[in-house]
């Protein structure tokens, strides 16, 4: 037979069918103990990890005052897939939308380039950041629109509809940010402005995962290993802030019908008891749907409501600057406490008196009664006091001193150590400003630079750093930065101002010589010694700011404050009451001048301010 | 009685141990790859697992009855019954429902059933009962009519029912041939063609210059002249003229390659004058040798290159739209995630994830997840990889070798040729289909639908599988009887 010559190719046959089984073995070691690649295709496919979202933390006043908390908001989720026979119309009609506003929705979830991670088996948002009461229709017919979930959320609700600057909002995050912070995800919350961004690594909490199993159709089928792998989410810290509820809404309340701005500072601690800003808004506007719409109609408001005054308008100081100035041209020698200068009334030269008072005048009474050719002369004394002329060297020497010691009182600078997100500087001029206005370095000297002895000119400062320099005259020569998160730790934060102590009475007692015969002698309180100085500051836009500053009591100061009234003439017949005020509610928990509140409030400066 | 005791003894229970593991592995995977965390038991008759028990029952009492019919009749019947499947192959194009486009289930009650599976038996049958005849000779022209038909016809019926993968399982009979004395020049000459077509689709799409041919074809026709001149360099005493082809060729490359700069030339038509000439070059020496061993090679060079230039028309003309896809996917020319790649990449991801030790039973995700299309037929092989691991897989393709290697020995104790023609149809069948779901599964091989025997889940396979074995275990035992 043939058979035994052909019987080597059952060799043959058994070395191909070996070499087979060989080559599969040495692809199944390849794939599965080389490549790693596949063990991640396969979690990725069959994890869903779904974020748990923690609850937001929540805001507190000093006193416990619950101010901000979270309300449920609702998402309502489609998966195109699981869509069917879909009654448009009703379903519209429930959700109180257009069958355009549906279509243009559909459309750009299914359109990649605007929705990148576009899949028709996963949840995809339909509308976000809905109330009770827009789904309240929809929710007990949600069976019949099989594809269309609902997703629980939550939202910021407001106890008070103040402090809308202080507080700030929250809103989706942007792109920008997803690239920047790997925590965010196309549809997280994050503080945009206020409080909220400056704490949001507090106030977010950390999100959780739950890991679900998810079947080739994008189906969940339950929990992976019970929960085993499952992170909880960790709520999000609380937040205590400086605020005095109470003074806050008192100091909203005052400003109605103005365009203006109040700060109040602990001086002992740096906490801020109270910042306003006029106009304003409602925070609760800024939250859920109706977010975008407010928005813009803030930034499109003439006005500027969006702007918070308090941080970030900068104006002259006017004779506000004074007290300060008197301290600083005390420290460099420039004057003492018994130098007079003669004051010819309204005709001084170069700068004139807008008030009557006698001549000689002493620093006491400058102070008093806010002596515009006294400062002058001050302020020209300390800078020229090594020398006159324009090639002096000194002068230039003595003026950055001025402006340093100026600087040490948390003038013309932010506050970088705080946590205020939203600041301008200010600015107490540079040195070099000057040598390029003047084009040379010896293009100027006191007299070209009059206005800074008064407060005018190019020196600028934020209602906030106003408020912190009382705090500085009250505390005897230091600041701590002023700051909204009630802890021990924005406590530390301590400035000296380079003035020594010992100068600081004669400031104290001109200041308090204001209230008792001086510029606001009419906002004084019986019984309470208070220091403070009117402004009233000439501006380009306008009539003359009216600016109050001052701190009370005389003695173990409590509370220090600014005031700024935007064009409205006086800083003794505007800011001075709203002054006196927010001191004898904060002193006396109680305000008896109740013919004085309700004359305040009333008052309108700025016809075009309404109450919103 | 005497009959079934010596049965007990005759058989080769090694071979039915191979069997049984199989089998019983291929249960627990379909278990495994069905089970879907409703903690349904494996006996649960509502569930693939629970219905492939039933198969295995009657498998098994199927497999009884076979080791009790007398082995003359396989012989004598193996006509009738090749002619009864044929019967039921062409009924079935005309009664069958069309399901996912083949035609290839014919319903009786509950049960649907593939006659496809029965046809492999059958035309093992017909081809032993063939070739096993009194003088009959494979070299015979005459005979090889015959043979061919016997292949050819249950081919053609089950590509008419759209049934590709399954009729590809009669090329297996080309390994049984190989052993009954086909020259083992076909086989060569059918890797050869595999390769020189992979070359062709692989390469033809990136031009070689832009209008100046494809890669593909230039690639293929140099392969042919080193084919050429390895072969005369290392079989035949002309050494310097192959040399001098290669040089020549080189040289013709390069001066084609300079005219380029100048001229519009075709790569395509160069390299076949290249080829042409050096077939004329050939013929001259075998003329001046007077040596007669060329006209073969210049045969299967001519082939060869009609065979390179038809290669890419068939792909594109001949070839369905999703068979063209699967092969390009697999030769990595498109990466069809979502369409043809799909089934192949979550099958690769499922055996991947699986690591050394595997997820452990009942914990592939892949496969709980219905990430791995017809995870219980076809993609069986993905649970086992996904959930015992490489020592598990490398477990299951140890049993096939084993039970391969057995079959082969079986088949070369057989002392009539018509068993051992038998036994070669069996062992092909198995290889084959092993070697196609299994490289399939691993993403090497195309994706051709066709069963992991013993292991997928349903009746008809492993009804066709545990008759195609047990016939030849019943012919086996039958080798001892008549040594009595």
């Amino acid at each position: 037979m043939i058979n035994d010559t052909l019987q080597n190719r059952r060799t043959v046959i058994a070395i191909i069918i070996t070499v087979v089984i060989v080559i599969y073995i040495l692809r199944l070691f390849s794939i599965q103990i080389i490549e790693s690649r596949y063990k991640e295709g396969a979690d990725s496919n069959a994890f869903f990890k779904k974020t748990q979202f923690p609850p937001r933390g929540l805001i507190y006043d000093r006193n416990h005052t619950l101010l901000v908390y979270n309300k449920p908001a609702y998402n309502i989720a489609l998966i195109m897939r699981e869509i069917r026979e879909l009654d448009t119309l009703a379903f519209c009609k429930a959700l109180n939308i257009s069958k355009e506003y549906f279509i243009k929705r559909i459309a750009e979830i299914r359109d990649r380039k605007k929705n990148y991670g576009y899949s028709s088996y996963t949840p995809q948002l339909f509308m976000t950041q809905l109330g009770i009461e827009d789904i309240a229709t929809i929710q007990q017919s949600m069976y019949k629109y099989p594809g269309f979930y609902i997703q629980n959320r939550t939202l910021r609700e407001y106890a008070f509809p103040n402090a809308a600057h202080v507080l700030g909002s929250i809103g989706e995050v942007s792109q920008a940010k997803i690239e920047s912070d790997s925590y965010y995800k196309q549809g997280d919350y994050t503080g945009r402005d206020g409080i909220e961004k400056t704490y949001e690594k507090q106030l977010r909490g950390v999100k959780g995962v739950e890991v679900l199993l998810r079947d080739a159709k994008g189906r969940i089928k339950g929990k992976y290993e019970n929960g085993k792998e499952d992170v909880a989410p960790k709520a999000g810290e609380n937040l205590n802030l400086t605020l005095d509820a109470q003074l806050q809404v008192l100091a909203e309340k005052l400003l109605k019908g103005k365009m203006g701005s109040v700060v109040a500072i602990e001086p002992s601690t740096g906490e801020i008891l109270a910042m306003v800003s006029n106009p304003s808004f409602n925070p609760s506007i800024l939250v859920g749907r109706q977010r975008s719409k407010n928005y813009m109609q803030l930034v499109r408001d003439p006005l500027k409501p969006l702007m918070n005054r308090a941080t970030q308008a900068q104006y002259s100081p006017g004779s506000a600057f004074k007290p300060i100035q008197a301290l600083v041209c005390q420290q460099m020698g420039g004057i003492s406490a018994n130098t007079l200068f003669s004051c010819s009334g309204p005709g001084s030269s170069p700068i004139k008196c807008t008030h009557s008072h006698g001549s000689p005048v002493s620093l006491l009474s400058a102070i008093e009664q806010s002596c515009n050719p006294y400062f002058w002369n001050a302020f020209k004394v300390t800078v020229e006091k090594n020398g006159y002329g324009e090639k002096n060297i000194l002068f230039r020497t003595n003026y950055d001193e001025w402006a340093d010691k100026m600087k040490s009182f948390g003038l013309g600078e932010k506050f970088t150590d705080g946590d205020i997100y939203e600041q301008s500087r200010g600015y107490i001029p540079t040195q070099k400003f000057y040598n390029k206005v003047y084009r040379a370095e010896t293009g100027w000297r006191a007299i070209t630079i009059r206005s800074l002895s008064i407060g005018q000119g190019e020196v600028l400062v934020t209602p906030l750093q106003l408020a912190n320099s009382m705090a500085v005259i009250a505390n005897n020569g230091y600041y701590i930065t002023p700051h909204l998160n009630r802890c021990d730790s924005m406590r530390k934060k301590i400035h000296r101002c380079k003035v020594d102590k010992k100068y600081f009475p004669i400031v104290y007692e001109g200041m308090c010589r204001v209230f008792e015969s001086g510029t606001a002698r009419a906002s004084r309180i019986e019984g309470l010694v208070m220091c403070g100085k009117t402004g009233t500051v000439e501006n380009s836009h306008g009539d003359n700011h009216s600016i109050f500053v001052g701190f009370a009591p005389r003695e173990n100061p409590k509370i220090a404050i600014a005031v700024v009234v935007e064009n409205a003439g006086y800083g003794s017949l505007y800011a001075a009451p709203i002054f006196s005020l927010l001191v004898e509610q904060f002193i006396y928990r109680k305000i008896k001048r109740t013919e004085l509140l309700n004359k305040t409030c009333v008052t309108v400066t700025n016809s075009n301010v309404k109450e919103r | 009685m005497s009959k079934n005791v010596s049965i007990k003894y005759a058989l080769d229970w090694t071979t039915v141990f191979y069997f049984v593991v199989l089998v019983l592995m291929g249960w627990i995977s379909i278990y495994g790859a069905s089970y879907d965390f409703d903690q349904a038991s494996i006996f649960d008759f509502d569930q693939r697992a629970g219905k492939q028990f039933i198969w295995i029952l009657t498998a098994i009492g199927i497999a009884g009855v076979l080791l009790l019919v007398d082995s003359k009749m396989y012989s004598i019947f193996a006509y009738v019954i090749y002619g009864a499947a044929i019967l039921l192959l062409i009924l079935t194009i005309f009664v069958a429902k069309d399901i996912k486009g083949s035609r290839s289930w014919l319903e009786i009650g509950p049960v649907s059933f593939q006659p496809a599976e029965l046809a492999k038996m059958a035309t093992a049958l017909a081809l032993s009962k063939f070739m096993s005849s009194y003088n009959y000779k494979l070299k015979n022209w005459k005979d090889l009519i015959p043979l061919g038909v016997i292949i050819f016809l249950p081919f053609s019926l089950i590509i008419l029912q759209n049934e590709t993968g399954s009729a590809l399982v009669f090329v297996a009979f080309l390994l049984m041939l190989y052993r009954e004395g086909m020259n083992g020049i076909v086989l060569l000459l059918g890797t050869f063609a595999i390769f020189l077509f992979i070359i062709v689709i692989r390469y033809s799409i990136i031009p070689i210059q832009i209008d100046h041919g494809s890669l593909g074809i230039v690639l293929a026709m140099s392969i042919i002249l080193i084919v050429q001149a390895g072969y005369a360099f290392f079989f035949t005493k002309h050494q310097k003229e192959s040399i001098i082809l290669v040089l020549g060729a080189i040289g013709i490359a390069l001066i084609s390659y300079i005219i380029n700069i100048w001229y519009h030339l075709n790569y395509d038509t160069v390299t076949i004058i290249t080829i042409i000439a050096s077939c004329i070059y050939w013929t001259v020496i075998e003329i001046m040798n007077r040596y007669k061993k060329y006209w073969f090679m210049i045969l299967f060079s001519l082939i060869s290159v009609a065979f390179s230039f038809s290669a890419y028309y068939l792909f594109d003309k001949v070839l369905e739209p999703h068979q063209q896809i699967r092969i390009k996917v697999l030769l990595s020319m498109e990466e069809d995630l979502n369409g043809a790649g799909y089934n192949v990449n979550q099958s690769k991801i499922a055996i991947g994830s699986g690591g050394f030790w595997g997820k452990g039973f009942l914990n592939g995700t892949q496969t709980k997840l219905k990430y791995v299309p017809e995870q219980d037929t076809d993609f069986i092989f993905c649970t086992v990889g996904e959930e015992h691991g490489f020592w598990g897989s490398t477990l299951v393709l140890f049993f096939y070798w084993l039970l391969l290697m057995r079959l082969l020995r079986i088949a070369e104790r057989q002392r009539d040729s018509f068993s051992r023609v038998y036994a070669y149809c069996v062992t092909s069948i198995l290889f084959f289909h092993l070697t196609i779901n299994i490289g399939m599964v691993l993403g090497i091989m195309p994706v051709i639908g066709i069963p992991l025997p013993f292991f997928s889940y349903g009746g008809s396979s492993l009804w066709g599988f545990t008759i195609l074995l047990f016939i030849l275990l019943r012919l086996d035992a039958a080798r001892l009887e008549r040594m009595r």
